[in-house]
């Protein structure tokens, strides 16, 4: 990956239109935008055709581009954008409940399961590590979809609510209740590998 | 305050959001309640996870973009489109 001076002079030479430079741009990024707008699409092609429109959007606004930022950051945000719009494009399937992965209650309120400790601080080699990744991203992918995309906006993009509404056309309300959902479900999914005396 | 509403309040009084009035019931209820301050460590450490978990050191290494796709781009460029 370029590092942020030649990245600095990569935009130069866009805005001066030398051709190569672009190429650079695209060659250099491509595959993490990819792996971004893949995050969001399910289909191959909508995530390629994000990737595309993303870089275009980024061509057609370089010269907004703020020199103190990051490249890969600003590039980052253009692509999780298209994503996001591209999936508005599509027609909207029922939204998938999320109710059966919430915690439980008794009636009188309190928990309806014991809540154990976990083992985090167990996962201490690096296999072990990738492992623990695989098992957070894969549980991530298991939320309904709304859900999902608003934790990863809001929890691993860091997007602020204002930005999660809009990127996702939902009010801020709908933002705040569906990310403290998402981490519920996202929590009790992880809890039965998790639990301390579950090894 | 019971466990089902202190798992209500959890987001907020991470933020910071909490009302005083409700902030004070919400760590009363977290004294007395061992199971339910064990499930905020656990929902700050599902916050802390997914975030570390998608960070790309951590993530896969994403491959190159496919060659078409690069082409297709460039050639979308050229067009001015």
């Amino acid at each position: 990956m370029a590092e942020d001076s030649s990245d600095k002079d990569l935009i130069e030479r866009m805005l001066r239109g030398e051709e190569d430079a672009f190429e650079e741009l695209v060659r250099n990024y491509g595959g993490r935008l990819l792996a971004v707008t893949r995050r969001y699409l399910p289909s191959e092609d909508d995530a390629r055709d994000a990737v595309q429109d993303a870089f275009l959007s980024a061509f057609r606004s370089l010269d907004r581009f703020e020199r103190q930022a990051r490249l890969s950051t600003w590039l980052h945000r253009i692509a999780v954008n298209a994503a996001l719009m591209k999936l508005r494009t599509r027609r909207r399937k029922p939204e998938q409940s999320i109710e059966e992965l919430l915690p439980g209650f008794l009636e009188d309120g309190h928990f309806a399961q014991q809540t154990p400790g976990w083992r985090t601080a167990e996962f201490e080699d690096v296999a072990e590590r990738r492992e623990l990744a695989k098992l957070v991203r894969s549980s991530i992918d298991r939320l309904p979809v709304g859900y999902r995309n608003v934790l990863m906006l809001r929890d691993i993009e860091e997007f602020n609510t204002e930005e999660t509404a809009l990127a996702m056309g939902i009010s801020l309300n709908a933002v705040k209740t569906r990310l403290h959902r998402a981490r519920l479900a996202l929590r009790e999914l992880l809890e039965p590998h998790m639990r301390r005396e579950s090894k | 305050m019971k466990c089902r509403e202190f798992v209500d309040f959890l987001m907020e009084y991470l933020d910071g959001s909490l009302p005083d009035g409700q902030h004070a019931t919400f760590r009363r209820h977290m004294e007395e309640c061992p199971p339910c301050e064990l499930y905020l460590d656990t929902y700050r450490e599902t916050v802390r996870l997914g975030k570390t978990c998608c960070e790309e050191p951590e993530g896969p290494v994403p491959a190159d973009a496919p060659e078409a796709l690069i082409e297709a781009i460039l050639a979308a460029r050229r067009e001015g489109r």
